[in-house]
């Protein structure tokens, strides 16, 4: 295995409308009446957001939890 | 502008002080145990033991001197009351007390304990007497600070101390022990013998007096004259300002050291200006309302003296500290897996779920709690005082939704589930074919409906040919999920619909097959039957010899906790299929819920788990339960169950007993399958063909279908995900293996699925979920 350092690895993913490269952006996420601004990997063409499983069923996993018991 | 939110309690909430007070009381378990609340100075004996057993005699020690003024003297010559109410008493022999805290004292004894440094105060108070009375009230109140003149007429401390035998409490004992009187704030006189005439002198010198007699004794009837009535519970005497002892008689030496202690509360109270009367029950020996469950507890006698003048040994005094009980009520908690899992009790509990209702702002902590609760029941049958935790859960999760509160993942699925079987897919309300009215009903339920359509099917058959008079047909569900949910507006709706349902046929008799629908439906409407007493002693499909299945478990579900008439039909159903039954060790009116109820198995999975491998633990013989879901948990965590069904309609018994748990998705199905094969069967019906997304092909390999049967993706959310993905082309593509990753929000969870397309349909690669809603620009 070679090593990137710190680098972020390069998303697996690509848009499967357009063909293009996820990139890093704004994306707004919204739970029970409150909105969250977060650095996402999206498709800058389509709009399409990539939440991967990790995301899901970690830190958004808590954030939700945690604004259920608000 | 004025707020009016922060300190009102929330509207709705489910409970109040007084309510708290009231279910806090049902709680024994913060009672003291017997033999401390018998011990008039209310020594911790159940901790010391703990700590004897432990050989930790710094503990020990610390724990007497909590409350014994003089534990060396006491150790020595306490009458031990205790004794007579110890609980051992009652199997085997009362524990040693005394001459267990005599062995702690005489082989460990402590440092003398040294002066507190307590802010002096400048009130006075004179003591006349040094026996145990006037030396205890000295010690407490010289501990509080008061500057306290001890008046002895003899040259020593110590009254009728000095009476006991040598080998018994030693001289040098009696002078160590008093020597903690040696402090700045006590002034001993001895040789200063006090008269009636000297009183008066006395109470213009001192703030407060307290003569160290027994009441009614030569002594104080010669100090106090015509001012001897002294009340027993404030030691008060007729004189402001002047306590005496309360108590009759110098025969207890532990009575004396109370009643000299109620003296120093009583002075403390004056001085301060404080209530002399106000809450003092629970100063001296009382009766406690702990709850021990002596019930097959094995008796023990007590360990004798190897040297009976000597005393313990120490192997001997742990051995007896051993066979204290350790009393606790914990009933409930032995019983319910929940209430073990949050480590405490009912009392502890209750004061939570007060607290999280009211909560205005910040984090309720206590939901997930609130919401794990199966409602079971058990607790209440348990409970001496019948308190039930399923209840108090239940009135919370309503106040809860009521207000607004709930967690929407807690209950979202189970609810969801439930508006699918009360949909067109599954529900529906028919005479018997043939009829245009119905004598009877049948409904099935959702879960067996879902679990094993082909029984369904089997019982209306034979339930259409065994009874006249029509039996219609009803599929639908009786709205338990939005019940243990707390949701009464959803539950009430179902059940409106429900009920104009079943009018709609005439209001026939209604025959349930599962306990939950009957125990929603027994209290509302009339003449409800279980299946069970219904066909106990009907011509059975087989009997006798016809199963030739031997041994098994019943399981009650815990909705027949109290339904004598159903287990009996049960076991009378069972004898006559030639089975051999056996009785769970919580069984019937002690049955244990499978985990489903409640809907623990949703708010709080890892708990559902243990308290399903509890129950399956109980027996290692082949369980029968007639409840689906017990049977489908059961079976989900390896246990061989059948359902009762099975015995009576199954062919293969062998394979009914180890099928596999349906699964959330299967369940759908067999409901939607079960519907249109009905109507074709019996309604003569064409049948209808899937439809839409329902068409699409999905494969997935068990491992798959566990991890969506675990997260909660049914087989319909992953096709509606591929629908939408393949539909507009929303979707990712990883470009090293062609797979594909989409996701759909069909309502209120998002769900993502990788999968991989092939010539006739998709395989699924994992699928996961959330409830955050991704805001999109969406760009064409
Ligand atoms: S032996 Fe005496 S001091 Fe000890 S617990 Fe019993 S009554 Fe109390
Ligand atoms: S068994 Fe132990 S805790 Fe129970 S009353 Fe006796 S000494 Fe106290
Ligand atoms: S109702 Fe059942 S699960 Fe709930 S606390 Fe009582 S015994 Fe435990
Ligand atoms: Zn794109």
């Amino acid at each position: 295995m070679n090593k990137t350092d710190n680098l972020p690895p390069k998303p697996v993913w690509k848009c499967g409308k357009c063909g293009g490269e996820l990139k890093h952006g704004t994306v707004k996420i919204t739970y029970l009446g409150n909105d969250l601004r977060v650095e996402e990997l999206k498709c800058l063409n389509c709009g399409l957001v990539l939440i991967t499983e990790e995301l899901a069923l970690g830190k958004m996993f808590e954030v939700e939890q945690s604004l259920e018991d608000k | 502008m004025v707020t009016h939110t922060a300190n009102i309690k929330e509207v709705g909430a489910a409970m109040d002080q007084v309510e708290l007070r009231r279910l806090e009381s049902k709680c024994s378990q913060e009672n003291p145990p017997a033999c401390t609340a018998g011990c008039p100075i209310h020594v911790d004996v159940r901790k010391l033991m703990q700590a004897i057993q432990n050989q930790d005699w710094k503990s020990a020690a610390s724990i007497l001197q909590q409350k014994q003024p003089f534990p060396g003297i006491i150790s020595r010559i306490c009458d031990h009351p205790c004794e007579d109410v110890c609980k051992r008493k009652d199997v085997g022999a009362t524990v040693a007390i005394s001459n267990l805290e005599k062995f702690c004292l005489e082989n460990h004894a402590p440092k003398i304990a040294n002066v507190g440094a307590v802010p002096p105060k400048s009130q006075t108070v004179a003591v006349v007497g040094s026996g145990l009375r006037g030396l205890t009230t000295a010690y407490d109140l010289a501990r509080k600070g008061y500057i306290v003149t001890l008046f002895e007429k003899s040259d020593r401390l110590g009254g009728n101390l000095w009476k006991h035998p040598e080998q018994q409490l030693p001289a040098q004992v009696i002078t160590n022990e008093l020597s903690v009187l040696n402090r700045p704030n006590v002034t001993i006189e001895r040789n200063a013998g006090i008269t009636r005439q000297d009183l008066s002198q006395l109470k213009e010198r001192f703030d407060a007096l307290y003569i160290g007699f027994a009441a009614q004794s030569e002594d104080a009837l010669e100090l106090l004259g015509e001012n001897s009535r002294i009340d027993p519970i404030s030691c008060t005497t007729p004189i402001a300002g002047v306590f005496a002892g309360g108590q009759l008689g110098n025969n207890s030496p532990i009575n004396a050291v109370a009643d000299g202690r109620r003296g120093a509360v009583s002075i403390d109270r004056y001085l301060q200006g404080a209530s002399l009367t106000a809450s003092r029950d629970g100063e001296g020996a009382f009766e406690s309302n702990l709850f021990v469950n002596l019930n097959k507890i094995p008796s023990l006698p007590a360990v004798p003296m190897s040297h009976e003048s000597g005393g313990y040994t120490g192997e001997e005094a742990v051995r007896e500290a051993g066979r204290c009980l350790n009393c606790q009520c914990l009933e409930c908690v032995k019983a319910c897996k929940y209430l073990e899992s949050y480590g405490g009790y009912p009392k502890k509990y209750l004061r939570e779920i007060y607290n999280n209702e009211s909560i205005v702002m910040g984090t309720r902590h206590a939901n997930k709690m609130i919401n794990s609760c199966t409602q079971c029941g058990l607790c209440a049958e348990v409970c001496p005082n019948d308190l039930d935790m399923g209840q108090v859960c239940l009135a919370s999760r309503e106040s809860m939704v009521r207000r607004g509160k709930m967690p929407p993942s807690a209950h979202d699925f189970a609810l969801r589930d439930m508006a699918f079987s009360n949909s067109e897919q599954f529900a529906l309300t028919r005479h018997q074919p043939g009829f245009d009215s119905s004598k009877y009903v049948f409904f099935p339920g959702c879960q067996l409906s879902g679990s094993s359509p082909e029984h369904v099917e089997k019982v209306y058959a034979y339930l259409t040919e065994q009874l006249a008079g029509g039996v219609g047909l009803m599929l639908r569900c009786c709205g338990a999920p939005a019940h243990w949910g707390g949701d009464q507006g959803q539950f009430q709706t179902s059940f409106e619909e429900m009920v104009a349902e079943w009018e709609s046929l005439g209001k026939p008799q209604l025959i349930v097959a599962c306990s939950t629908c009957h125990s929603i439906f027994r209290e509302k409407l009339p003449g409800v039957v279980s299946l069970w007493e219904l066909i106990k002693d009907m011509d059975l499909p087989v009997q006798g010899a016809g199963t030739n299945y031997g041994k098994v478990a019943v399981q009650d579900p815990c909705t027949t906790r109290y339904e004598q008439g159903i287990h009996e039909a049960v076991r009378h159903i069972l004898l006559r299929l030639g089975c051999e039954i056996e009785e769970l060790p919580y069984s019937k009116e002690l049955t244990k819920c499978c985990g489903f109820g409640g809907l623990t198995a949703f708010a709080n999975p890892g708990l559902a788990r243990k308290i399903v491998e509890n129950r399956i633990k109980e027996s290692t013989a082949d369980y029968v339960a007639y409840c689906a879901m017990c049977r489908d948990r059961f079976a989900a965590h390896g246990k061989r169950t059948l359902h009762l069904l099975d015995l009576i309609f199954a062919d293969d018994l062998q394979n009914a007993a180890t099928r596999p748990d349906s699964g959330f998705s299967q369940r759908h199905e067999h409901r939607a399958r079960l519907k249109r094969t009905l109507l074709h069967r019996f309604w003569q019906t064409p049948q209808e063909k899937e439809r839409g997304y329902r068409t699409i092909k999905i494969i997935c390999n068990e491992e798959i279908s566990k991890l969506m049967e675990e997260r909660l993706i049914l087989l319909e959310d992953v096709q509606q995900v591929i629908e939408h993905a393949e539909g507009t082309g929303r979707k990712f593509i990883n470009p090293d293996n062609d797979n594909y990753l989409a996701y759909f929000r069909p309502a209120r969870v998002t769900y993502w699925v990788e999968y991989q397309p092939q010539e006739n349909g998709f395989v699924v690669l994992n699928s996961y979920s959330h409830r955050m809603e991704i805001v999109e620009e969406v760009k064409p």
